[in-house]
């Protein structure tokens, strides 16, 4: 498998000042896969992208993208390395004092020197390709949550990377946009043969469109799997979080002293 | 206590000189990465417009009024010495020295560098700053040397229309309303003012106030914690310390340029 992996993570440990986030975790994304990466709030996903991503250093281990590490690059070499991944970040980073048009737009104008014709051909086609082309003369503040985040996902795949990274794709969307993200996500992933890491804590969304899932809590890998393995998991971690059991492993309480104690109430007799 | 209170007193001057080597550093990586600002210049442009034309309003109209308060004011003071027919340098020498560099900066720095702070902190509180990294564009390049560059270039462009304003508002006082003599007016003017001594010298004072608020507001936005509050600290911040900063150039400038008179 690793002979054909786009990302690995080997042993990333990570912390900010000095409270760990990542403990020696290890991850493979192999090509044309598009993988889940879930966990609680707080629990270092958001964090694993951005190393991917080379806006952070990992404290030790390495995080290796097709074939380079990453924080081994220089300005130019991680700029040249952004520029074949994509990321989706969690409410869309729309730039708002431009048109959907040019959003979609900026990267090719950026990055190539290709005519304005053809820019505008390829921005109506990645619109299209989301169903948004009628879109393309709003400004991001009149669109819906759910259309900018497709606008977004426009935007991301705008240069055709290598590598999609979505930050929450699903977060605060309604159903039927949440159904419409999650087959973008798999149909475009099929379309570009790009590799995708969906980081989200939508199980049954994810679920239904990711070939492999890591569960990561307290900064370690707990479990990991297909979706099939996975539902029918009877780890207590996985139970609780597919199921969205309130208490478990993950406990309802924020650990503290005697309730009992607290309500300066006197011991049972 | 008293440990403690130096410990503290410490800590805050620690951090107060490191976020002035930041702002530095910040400052000299605008300077660096400003080629694109000139080879793609109408991305300045577009920045000239929002910071620049749209402050046009305000500086017409501060600049009339401030002009109209110059005409009155000296009228009253120069009539007890019989000079009213000094009114027009009095008015011209004030605004170009002084008042039109320094108001048409503070008011700039209240419309424009507050906005430029608020653009930029929201820019980053909603990851557009972070998205445009992650699309290997640098954003000093892309958002915020397009910005600082339309600050510098529009600051002096305004303090000479506030005074062109100005002026009007004193002849509008002085000659049509109180009757002071036309030609005494503006021959007086034309006299009393120097191109180099007092028009170039004011015009560099507006050049380094604008290089100065512009700087502020954007390091101020880029620098925000990336929250409500935080960009509504960094909005209040750039208004106060540009404020500040203005007036404490301004003394500087003063004393090197118009010494020994």
């Amino acid at each position: 498998m690793s002979s054909q992996a786009l990302v690995e993570i080997r042993d990333v440990n990570f912390a900010y000042d000095s409270r760990p986030i990542l403990k020696g975790v290890n991850l493979t994304f192999p090509k044309g896969k598009v993988i889940a990466v879930m966990g609680g709030s707080g629990c270092g996903k958001t964090t694993l992208l951005q190393l991917i991503g080379g806006a952070l250093k990992p404290s030790s281990g390495y995080v290796k993208v097709d074939g380079q590490v990453i924080h081994e690059l220089d300005h130019k070499g991680l700029y040249d390395m952004r520029r074949r991944m994509g990321m989706l970040f969690q409410f869309g980073a729309l730039f708002t004092d431009m048109s959907v048009y040019d959003n979609v737009a900026f990267q090719m104008r950026e990055h190539t020197d290709l005519p304005e014709e053809i820019i505008r051909d390829l921005v109506l086609m990645k619109l299209h390709a989301v169903g948004l082309r009628g879109t393309h003369n709003l400004m991001p503040a009149e669109l819906s949550g759910g259309m900018a985040r497709r606008v977004a996902l426009a935007r991301t795949v705008a240069l055709d990377p290598m590598l999609i990274m979505y930050d929450e794709p699903f977060a605060g969307l309604d159903p039927i946009s949440l159904t419409v993200v999650g087959n973008l996500i798999r149909r475009l992933n099929d379309a570009l043969g790009a590799t995708s890491v969906v980081v989200t804590h939508d199980v049954q969304e994810s679920l239904k469109i990711v070939d492999y899932i890591y569960f990561i809590a307290d900064g370690v890998v707990v479990a990991e799997g297909t979706p099939a393995e996975i539902s029918s998991s009877d780890k207590p971690f996985v139970h609780q979080f597919v199921h969205g059991e309130m208490d478990g492993p993950v406990p309802f309480h924020y650990p503290c002293g005697d309730y009992r104690q607290d309500l300066n109430l006197r011991p049972e007799r | 206590m008293i440990v403690e209170n130096l410990r503290s007193l410490g800590h805050r001057i620690v951090s107060a000189v490191w976020r002035i080597g930041y702002a530095s550093r910040f400052f000299m990586m605008i300077l660096f990465y400003s080629g694109t600002s000139f080879r793609r210049f109408h991305l300045t442009i577009k920045e000239l417009f929002s910071s620049g034309v749209m402050s046009l309003i305000i500086i017409l109209v501060a600049g009339t009024f401030v002009g109209m308060v110059l005409g009155l004011q000296g009228y009253e003071t120069l009539k007890r010495y019989g000079a009213e027919s000094a009114l027009g340098s009095l008015v011209a020498l004030s605004l170009v020295r002084e008042l039109g560099p320094v108001l048409a900066a503070l008011l700039f720095a209240s419309r424009a560098g507050s906005a430029m702070t608020a653009e930029i902190g929201l820019m980053k509180a909603t990851e557009q700053i972070s998205a445009m990294e992650m699309m290997a564009i640098n954003p000093l390049a892309r958002v915020v040397a397009p910005r600082f560059w339309a600050g510098v270039i529009s600051m002096p462009l305004l303090s000479a229309l506030f005074s062109a304003m100005g002026v009007f508002g004193g002849y509008v006082v002085g000659v049509v309303l109180i009757g002071v003599d036309e030609g005494s007016f503006w021959s007086q003017m034309q006299a009393g003012v120097d191109f180099q001594h007092d028009i170039v010298n004011g015009m560099i004072k507006s050049f380094v106030f604008g290089v100065a608020v512009t700087a502020i507001a954007l390091f101020e936005g880029y620098d925000a914690p990336p929250t409500a509050e935080g960009v509504s600290g960094a909005t209040t911040r750039t208004v106060v310390e540009s404020s500040l900063t203005i007036l404490f150039l301004d003394f500087i400038l003063t004393a090197f340029m118009f010494q020994g008179e």
